[in-house]
Protein backbone atom coordinates (compact mmCIF):
# COMPACT_ATOMS: atom_id res chain seq x y z
CA UNK A 1 0.00 0.00 0.00
CA UNK A 2 1.38 3.37 -1.03
CA UNK A 3 2.09 5.78 1.77
CA UNK A 4 -0.81 8.14 2.27
CA UNK A 5 -0.29 11.82 2.86
CA UNK A 6 -2.20 13.75 5.47
CA UNK A 7 -3.60 16.01 2.76
CA UNK A 8 -5.13 13.11 0.82
CA UNK A 9 -6.66 11.75 3.98
CA UNK A 10 -8.10 15.18 4.68
CA UNK A 11 -9.73 15.53 1.27
CA UNK A 12 -11.02 11.96 1.34
CA UNK A 13 -12.57 12.23 4.78
CA UNK A 14 -14.26 15.56 4.31
CA UNK A 15 -15.19 15.73 0.65
CA UNK A 16 -14.43 12.80 -1.63
CA UNK A 17 -15.65 10.00 0.61
CA UNK A 18 -17.65 11.95 3.16
CA UNK A 19 -19.07 9.21 5.36
CA UNK A 20 -22.59 10.60 5.61
CA UNK A 21 -23.29 12.08 2.21
CA UNK A 22 -21.42 9.76 -0.12
CA UNK A 23 -21.62 6.46 1.69
CA UNK A 24 -24.87 7.14 3.61
CA UNK A 25 -23.36 5.59 6.74
CA UNK A 26 -23.98 6.38 10.37
CA UNK A 27 -27.00 8.47 9.63
CA UNK A 28 -29.11 7.30 12.57
CA UNK A 29 -27.56 9.88 14.83
CA UNK A 30 -27.26 12.39 11.99
CA UNK A 31 -31.05 12.37 11.80
CA UNK A 32 -31.83 12.11 15.47
CA UNK A 33 -29.70 14.79 17.08
CA UNK A 34 -29.98 17.53 14.46
CA UNK A 35 -33.02 19.34 15.82
CA UNK A 36 -30.72 21.76 17.64
CA UNK A 37 -27.27 23.03 16.66
CA UNK A 38 -25.84 22.57 20.16
CA UNK A 39 -26.82 18.89 20.23
CA UNK A 40 -25.37 18.32 16.79
CA UNK A 41 -22.16 20.08 17.78
CA UNK A 42 -21.64 18.06 20.95
CA UNK A 43 -22.46 14.84 19.12
CA UNK A 44 -19.97 15.74 16.39
CA UNK A 45 -17.18 16.49 18.85
CA UNK A 46 -17.91 13.23 20.68
CA UNK A 47 -17.76 11.29 17.45
CA UNK A 48 -14.50 12.93 16.36
CA UNK A 49 -12.96 11.99 19.71
CA UNK A 50 -14.15 8.39 19.57
CA UNK A 51 -13.26 7.83 15.91
CA UNK A 52 -9.80 9.33 16.23
CA UNK A 53 -8.77 7.48 19.37
CA UNK A 54 -10.37 4.19 18.33
CA UNK A 55 -8.51 4.30 15.04
CA UNK A 56 -5.29 5.15 16.86
CA UNK A 57 -5.72 2.23 19.26
CA UNK A 58 -6.79 -0.23 16.58
CA UNK A 59 -3.82 0.77 14.48
CA UNK A 60 -1.40 0.42 17.40
CA UNK A 61 -2.73 -3.05 18.15
CA UNK A 62 -3.11 -4.16 14.55
CA UNK A 63 -0.09 -6.50 14.57
CA UNK A 64 -1.13 -8.18 17.81
CA UNK A 65 -4.82 -8.74 17.13
CA UNK A 66 -5.76 -12.23 15.96
CA UNK A 67 -7.64 -11.94 12.68
CA UNK A 68 -10.84 -13.74 13.55
CA UNK A 69 -11.60 -11.82 16.74
CA UNK A 70 -10.62 -8.39 15.46
CA UNK A 71 -14.22 -7.19 15.16
CA UNK A 72 -14.80 -8.00 18.80
CA UNK A 73 -11.61 -6.20 19.80
CA UNK A 74 -12.63 -3.18 17.75
CA UNK A 75 -16.07 -3.06 19.33
CA UNK A 76 -14.52 -3.21 22.80
CA UNK A 77 -12.08 -0.42 22.01
CA UNK A 78 -14.87 1.76 20.63
CA UNK A 79 -17.11 1.05 23.63
CA UNK A 80 -14.36 2.07 26.01
CA UNK A 81 -14.02 5.48 24.37
CA UNK A 82 -17.79 5.93 24.18
CA UNK A 83 -18.00 5.32 27.92
CA UNK A 84 -15.47 8.10 28.45
CA UNK A 85 -17.56 10.49 26.35
CA UNK A 86 -20.75 9.47 28.14
CA UNK A 87 -19.32 9.97 31.61
CA UNK A 88 -17.79 13.30 30.61
CA UNK A 89 -21.08 14.59 29.20
CA UNK A 90 -23.01 13.48 32.27
CA UNK A 91 -20.59 15.32 34.51
CA UNK A 92 -20.07 18.56 32.61
CA UNK A 93 -23.02 18.97 30.22
CA UNK A 94 -25.96 17.24 31.91
CA UNK A 95 -28.65 19.02 29.86
CA UNK A 96 -27.09 18.06 26.54
CA UNK A 97 -26.48 14.55 27.86
CA UNK A 98 -30.18 14.28 28.63
CA UNK A 99 -31.21 15.63 25.24
CA UNK A 100 -28.96 13.19 23.42
CA UNK A 101 -30.38 10.30 25.43
CA UNK A 102 -29.34 6.89 24.13
CA UNK A 103 -27.69 8.32 21.04
CA UNK A 104 -24.35 8.80 22.81
CA UNK A 105 -24.25 5.08 23.51
CA UNK A 106 -25.24 4.41 19.95
CA UNK A 107 -21.94 5.88 18.76
CA UNK A 108 -20.72 2.30 19.32
CA UNK A 109 -22.85 0.99 16.49
CA UNK A 110 -22.16 3.97 14.25
CA UNK A 111 -20.98 2.29 11.06
CA UNK A 112 -18.54 5.10 10.29
CA UNK A 113 -16.26 4.16 13.18
CA UNK A 114 -16.39 0.41 12.60
CA UNK A 115 -15.92 1.00 8.90
CA UNK A 116 -12.89 3.26 9.29
CA UNK A 117 -11.28 0.94 11.86
CA UNK A 118 -11.75 -2.02 9.55
CA UNK A 119 -10.87 -0.33 6.25
CA UNK A 120 -8.21 2.15 7.31
CA UNK A 121 -6.73 1.64 10.77
CA UNK A 122 -6.26 -2.09 10.27
CA UNK A 123 -3.83 -1.38 7.42
CA UNK A 124 -2.16 1.93 8.22
CA UNK A 125 0.24 3.49 10.69
CA UNK A 126 -1.08 4.96 13.96
CA UNK A 127 -0.54 8.67 13.26
CA UNK A 128 -2.19 8.69 9.87
CA UNK A 129 -5.03 6.56 11.26
CA UNK A 130 -5.55 9.11 14.00
CA UNK A 131 -5.75 11.88 11.40
CA UNK A 132 -8.12 9.81 9.28
CA UNK A 133 -10.38 9.48 12.31
CA UNK A 134 -10.32 13.22 12.92
CA UNK A 135 -11.07 14.14 9.31
CA UNK A 136 -13.85 11.59 8.90
CA UNK A 137 -15.31 12.86 12.14
CA UNK A 138 -15.14 16.43 10.86
CA UNK A 139 -16.80 15.37 7.62
CA UNK A 140 -19.62 13.85 9.66
CA UNK A 141 -19.89 16.86 11.95
CA UNK A 142 -20.02 19.27 9.01
CA UNK A 143 -23.05 17.51 7.56
CA UNK A 144 -24.69 17.38 10.98
CA UNK A 145 -24.21 21.10 11.48
CA UNK A 146 -25.63 21.96 8.04
CA UNK A 147 -28.73 19.86 8.69
CA UNK A 148 -29.08 21.18 12.24
CA UNK A 149 -28.68 24.78 11.05
CA UNK A 150 -31.65 24.51 8.71
CA UNK A 151 -33.78 22.51 11.13
CA UNK A 152 -33.24 24.73 14.14
CA UNK A 153 -33.55 27.94 12.13
CA UNK A 154 -36.83 26.97 10.49
CA UNK A 155 -38.23 24.81 13.27
CA UNK A 156 -37.51 26.95 16.33
CA UNK A 157 -36.41 30.26 14.79
CA UNK A 158 -33.20 30.07 16.83
CA UNK A 159 -29.52 29.22 16.36
CA UNK A 160 -27.67 27.65 19.29
CA UNK A 161 -30.73 28.62 21.31
CA UNK A 162 -30.54 32.33 20.43
CA UNK A 163 -33.63 33.73 18.65
CA UNK A 164 -32.66 35.15 15.28
CA UNK A 165 -35.80 35.19 13.17
CA UNK A 166 -37.63 38.06 14.88
CA UNK A 167 -41.09 38.06 16.42
CA UNK A 168 -43.03 37.74 13.15
CA UNK A 169 -41.59 34.29 12.47
CA UNK A 170 -43.87 31.25 12.48
CA UNK A 171 -42.08 28.03 13.39
CA UNK A 172 -42.16 25.25 10.83
CA UNK A 173 -43.03 22.46 13.23
CA UNK A 174 -42.41 19.84 10.55
CA UNK A 175 -38.70 20.64 10.59
CA UNK A 176 -38.24 19.48 14.17
CA UNK A 177 -40.37 16.38 13.62
CA UNK A 178 -38.82 13.21 12.13
CA UNK A 179 -39.93 13.86 8.51
CA UNK A 180 -38.09 17.19 8.51
CA UNK A 181 -34.87 15.36 9.36
CA UNK A 182 -35.28 12.96 6.45
CA UNK A 183 -36.11 15.71 3.96
CA UNK A 184 -33.29 17.97 5.09
CA UNK A 185 -30.66 15.24 4.90
CA UNK A 186 -31.98 14.19 1.50
CA UNK A 187 -31.58 17.77 0.26
CA UNK A 188 -27.99 17.90 1.52
CA UNK A 189 -27.19 14.58 -0.14
CA UNK A 190 -28.78 15.80 -3.36
CA UNK A 191 -26.87 19.08 -3.33
CA UNK A 192 -23.49 17.51 -2.64
CA UNK A 193 -23.94 14.77 -5.22
CA UNK A 194 -24.94 17.28 -7.88
CA UNK A 195 -21.90 19.43 -7.09
CA UNK A 196 -19.65 16.40 -7.21
CA UNK A 197 -21.03 15.24 -10.56
CA UNK A 198 -20.54 18.68 -12.04
CA UNK A 199 -16.96 18.82 -10.80
CA UNK A 200 -16.19 15.37 -12.18
CA UNK A 201 -17.57 16.34 -15.58
CA UNK A 202 -15.50 19.52 -15.68
CA UNK A 203 -12.39 17.62 -14.54
CA UNK A 204 -12.73 15.03 -17.25
CA UNK A 205 -13.39 17.78 -19.81
CA UNK A 206 -10.14 19.48 -18.76
CA UNK A 207 -8.26 16.25 -19.08
CA UNK A 208 -9.63 15.74 -22.56
CA UNK A 209 -8.56 19.26 -23.50
CA UNK A 210 -5.04 18.72 -22.17
CA UNK A 211 -4.74 15.73 -24.38
CA UNK B 1 -43.56 5.67 32.51
CA UNK B 2 -43.68 2.52 34.60
CA UNK B 3 -47.46 2.24 34.55
CA UNK B 4 -47.79 1.85 30.76
CA UNK B 5 -49.79 -1.19 29.75
CA UNK B 6 -47.51 -3.65 27.87
CA UNK B 7 -50.05 -4.02 25.07
CA UNK B 8 -50.22 -0.26 24.62
CA UNK B 9 -46.44 -0.18 24.58
CA UNK B 10 -46.38 -2.90 21.94
CA UNK B 11 -48.77 -0.99 19.67
CA UNK B 12 -47.01 2.29 20.27
CA UNK B 13 -43.62 0.88 19.38
CA UNK B 14 -45.02 -0.30 16.06
CA UNK B 15 -46.90 2.82 15.04
CA UNK B 16 -46.22 6.01 16.95
CA UNK B 17 -42.65 5.36 18.08
CA UNK B 18 -41.55 3.27 15.16
CA UNK B 19 -37.83 2.54 15.47
CA UNK B 20 -37.02 3.83 12.00
CA UNK B 21 -39.59 6.52 11.37
CA UNK B 22 -39.55 8.19 14.77
CA UNK B 23 -36.29 7.18 16.42
CA UNK B 24 -34.07 6.82 13.35
CA UNK B 25 -32.53 3.56 14.51
CA UNK B 26 -31.19 0.83 12.25
CA UNK B 27 -31.01 3.16 9.27
CA UNK B 28 -27.88 1.67 7.69
CA UNK B 29 -29.32 -1.73 6.89
CA UNK B 30 -32.71 -0.14 6.30
CA UNK B 31 -31.29 1.83 3.39
CA UNK B 32 -28.76 -0.72 2.16
CA UNK B 33 -30.79 -3.93 2.24
CA UNK B 34 -34.24 -2.75 1.16
CA UNK B 35 -33.85 -3.73 -2.49
CA UNK B 36 -36.37 -6.56 -2.59
CA UNK B 37 -39.31 -7.54 -0.47
CA UNK B 38 -38.28 -11.11 0.27
CA UNK B 39 -34.82 -10.28 1.62
CA UNK B 40 -36.23 -7.38 3.60
CA UNK B 41 -38.79 -9.64 5.19
CA UNK B 42 -36.10 -12.20 6.06
CA UNK B 43 -33.91 -9.54 7.60
CA UNK B 44 -36.88 -8.09 9.44
CA UNK B 45 -37.71 -11.45 10.97
CA UNK B 46 -34.12 -11.98 12.03
CA UNK B 47 -34.00 -8.51 13.58
CA UNK B 48 -37.29 -9.08 15.41
CA UNK B 49 -36.05 -12.38 16.81
CA UNK B 50 -32.69 -11.06 17.95
CA UNK B 51 -34.23 -7.83 19.24
CA UNK B 52 -36.77 -9.61 21.42
CA UNK B 53 -34.29 -11.98 22.97
CA UNK B 54 -31.42 -9.56 23.49
CA UNK B 55 -33.78 -7.10 25.15
CA UNK B 56 -34.78 -9.79 27.63
CA UNK B 57 -31.19 -10.93 28.19
CA UNK B 58 -29.99 -7.37 28.67
CA UNK B 59 -32.85 -6.69 31.05
CA UNK B 60 -31.69 -9.48 33.32
CA UNK B 61 -28.03 -8.56 32.95
CA UNK B 62 -28.76 -4.97 33.87
CA UNK B 63 -31.09 -5.68 36.75
CA UNK B 64 -29.30 -8.61 38.38
CA UNK B 65 -25.66 -8.06 37.51
CA UNK B 66 -24.92 -4.42 36.79
CA UNK B 67 -27.16 -2.66 39.31
CA UNK B 68 -26.19 -4.81 42.34
CA UNK B 69 -22.52 -4.32 41.49
CA UNK B 70 -22.87 -0.58 40.86
CA UNK B 71 -21.49 -0.95 37.37
CA UNK B 72 -24.23 0.79 35.39
CA UNK B 73 -21.73 2.80 33.41
CA UNK B 74 -20.38 -0.41 31.89
CA UNK B 75 -23.72 -1.11 30.25
CA UNK B 76 -22.54 -0.22 26.75
CA UNK B 77 -19.81 -2.83 26.80
CA UNK B 78 -21.96 -5.46 28.48
CA UNK B 79 -24.90 -4.92 26.13
CA UNK B 80 -22.86 -5.01 22.96
CA UNK B 81 -21.06 -8.17 24.07
CA UNK B 82 -24.29 -9.92 24.94
CA UNK B 83 -25.77 -8.90 21.58
CA UNK B 84 -22.70 -10.08 19.68
CA UNK B 85 -22.62 -13.36 21.58
CA UNK B 86 -26.32 -13.96 21.03
CA UNK B 87 -26.07 -13.28 17.30
CA UNK B 88 -23.11 -15.63 17.07
CA UNK B 89 -25.06 -18.32 18.89
CA UNK B 90 -28.10 -17.91 16.68
CA UNK B 91 -25.91 -18.08 13.61
CA UNK B 92 -24.35 -21.36 14.73
CA UNK B 93 -27.70 -22.91 15.54
CA UNK B 94 -29.29 -21.76 12.30
CA UNK B 95 -26.33 -22.95 10.25
CA UNK B 96 -26.49 -26.36 11.86
CA UNK B 97 -30.22 -27.00 11.92
CA UNK B 98 -31.80 -24.70 9.33
CA UNK B 99 -29.36 -24.53 6.42
CA UNK B 100 -32.02 -23.16 4.06
CA UNK B 101 -32.71 -20.18 6.28
CA UNK B 102 -29.00 -19.70 6.84
CA UNK B 103 -28.43 -19.51 3.11
CA UNK B 104 -31.26 -17.01 2.69
CA UNK B 105 -30.02 -14.70 5.44
CA UNK B 106 -26.37 -15.03 4.49
CA UNK B 107 -24.29 -12.04 5.48
CA UNK B 108 -27.18 -10.22 7.14
CA UNK B 109 -27.19 -12.28 10.28
CA UNK B 110 -23.76 -11.25 11.59
CA UNK B 111 -24.47 -7.68 10.49
CA UNK B 112 -27.36 -7.53 12.93
CA UNK B 113 -24.77 -7.06 15.67
CA UNK B 114 -24.08 -3.55 14.46
CA UNK B 115 -27.71 -2.69 13.79
CA UNK B 116 -28.23 0.23 16.11
CA UNK B 117 -31.91 -0.58 16.61
CA UNK B 118 -30.91 -3.57 18.76
CA UNK B 119 -28.58 -1.68 21.06
CA UNK B 120 -30.97 1.28 20.96
CA UNK B 121 -33.91 -0.70 22.30
CA UNK B 122 -31.81 -2.00 25.19
CA UNK B 123 -30.68 1.53 26.01
CA UNK B 124 -34.21 2.95 25.79
CA UNK B 125 -35.35 0.18 28.10
CA UNK B 126 -32.79 1.23 30.68
CA UNK B 127 -33.41 4.96 30.36
CA UNK B 128 -37.20 4.61 30.57
CA UNK B 129 -37.03 2.06 33.40
CA UNK B 130 -39.28 -0.58 31.86
CA UNK B 131 -40.36 -3.65 33.80
CA UNK B 132 -39.72 -7.12 32.43
CA UNK B 133 -43.06 -7.50 30.62
CA UNK B 134 -42.82 -3.97 29.27
CA UNK B 135 -39.32 -4.62 27.94
CA UNK B 136 -40.52 -7.77 26.24
CA UNK B 137 -43.44 -5.95 24.62
CA UNK B 138 -41.26 -3.03 23.64
CA UNK B 139 -38.54 -5.23 22.12
CA UNK B 140 -40.97 -7.36 20.15
CA UNK B 141 -43.04 -4.39 19.01
CA UNK B 142 -39.96 -2.50 17.88
CA UNK B 143 -38.90 -5.49 15.81
CA UNK B 144 -42.33 -5.75 14.19
CA UNK B 145 -42.34 -2.02 13.48
CA UNK B 146 -38.87 -2.19 11.97
CA UNK B 147 -39.89 -5.10 9.73
CA UNK B 148 -43.00 -3.29 8.60
CA UNK B 149 -41.06 -0.19 7.67
CA UNK B 150 -38.34 -2.01 5.72
CA UNK B 151 -40.82 -4.18 3.81
CA UNK B 152 -42.88 -1.12 2.92
CA UNK B 153 -39.76 0.67 1.72
CA UNK B 154 -38.68 -2.34 -0.37
CA UNK B 155 -42.09 -2.33 -2.04
CA UNK B 156 -41.89 1.38 -2.77
CA UNK B 157 -38.35 1.10 -4.11
CA UNK B 158 -39.44 -1.53 -6.62
CA UNK B 159 -41.71 1.01 -8.27
CA UNK B 160 -38.91 3.50 -8.27
CA UNK B 161 -36.86 1.50 -10.77
CA UNK B 162 -39.21 2.64 -13.49
CA UNK B 163 -39.33 6.30 -12.57
CA UNK B 164 -36.98 9.05 -13.63
CA UNK B 165 -35.19 10.33 -10.56
CA UNK B 166 -32.80 13.31 -10.81
CA UNK B 167 -29.24 12.03 -11.01
CA UNK B 168 -27.96 13.50 -7.75
CA UNK B 169 -30.90 12.09 -5.83
CA UNK B 170 -30.48 8.48 -6.89
CA UNK B 171 -29.56 5.99 -4.19
CA UNK B 172 -29.42 7.49 -0.73
CA UNK B 173 -31.19 10.75 -1.47
CA UNK B 174 -34.44 9.42 -2.86
CA UNK B 175 -34.57 6.71 -0.20
CA UNK B 176 -34.38 9.40 2.47
CA UNK B 177 -37.18 11.36 0.84
CA UNK B 178 -39.41 8.29 0.62
CA UNK B 179 -38.68 7.49 4.24
CA UNK B 180 -39.53 11.07 5.14
CA UNK B 181 -42.88 10.71 3.41
CA UNK B 182 -43.49 7.44 5.25
CA UNK B 183 -42.63 9.17 8.51
CA UNK B 184 -45.11 11.88 7.61
CA UNK B 185 -47.76 9.22 7.05
CA UNK B 186 -46.99 7.53 10.34
CA UNK B 187 -47.34 10.83 12.14
CA UNK B 188 -51.06 10.37 11.51
CA UNK B 189 -50.99 7.69 14.21
CA UNK B 190 -49.57 10.05 16.76
CA UNK B 191 -52.93 10.84 18.31
CA UNK B 192 -53.09 7.29 19.66
CA UNK B 193 -50.47 7.12 22.37
CA UNK B 194 -47.07 8.69 22.79
CA UNK B 195 -44.07 7.12 24.47
CA UNK B 196 -40.99 9.19 24.92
Amino acid sequence: MAKLKARDVFIMGIWKENPVVVQVLGICSALAVTNRMSNAFVMGVGLIFVTAFSELTVSLLRRYTPKHIRMMVQVLIISAFVIIVDIYLKAYLPTVSKALGPYVGLIITNCIIMGRCEVFAQKNRPVISFLDGIFNGIGYTAVLLIVAFARELLGFGTLFGIPVMGSGWTNWVIMIMPPGAFFMLALVVWGVNTLRDRREISESAEEAKAR
Amino acid sequence: MTELNPFVLFTASIFTSNMILANFLGMCSFIAVSKDIKTSLGLGQAVTFVLTFTTVINYFLYKYVLIPMNLEYLRYIVFIISIAAFVQLVEMIVERHLPVLHHALGIFLPLITVNCAILGVSLFMVIRRYSFIQSLAFGFGSGVGWTMAIVALAGLKKRLNESRVPKGLRGGGITLIITGLMALGFMGFSGMVQIS
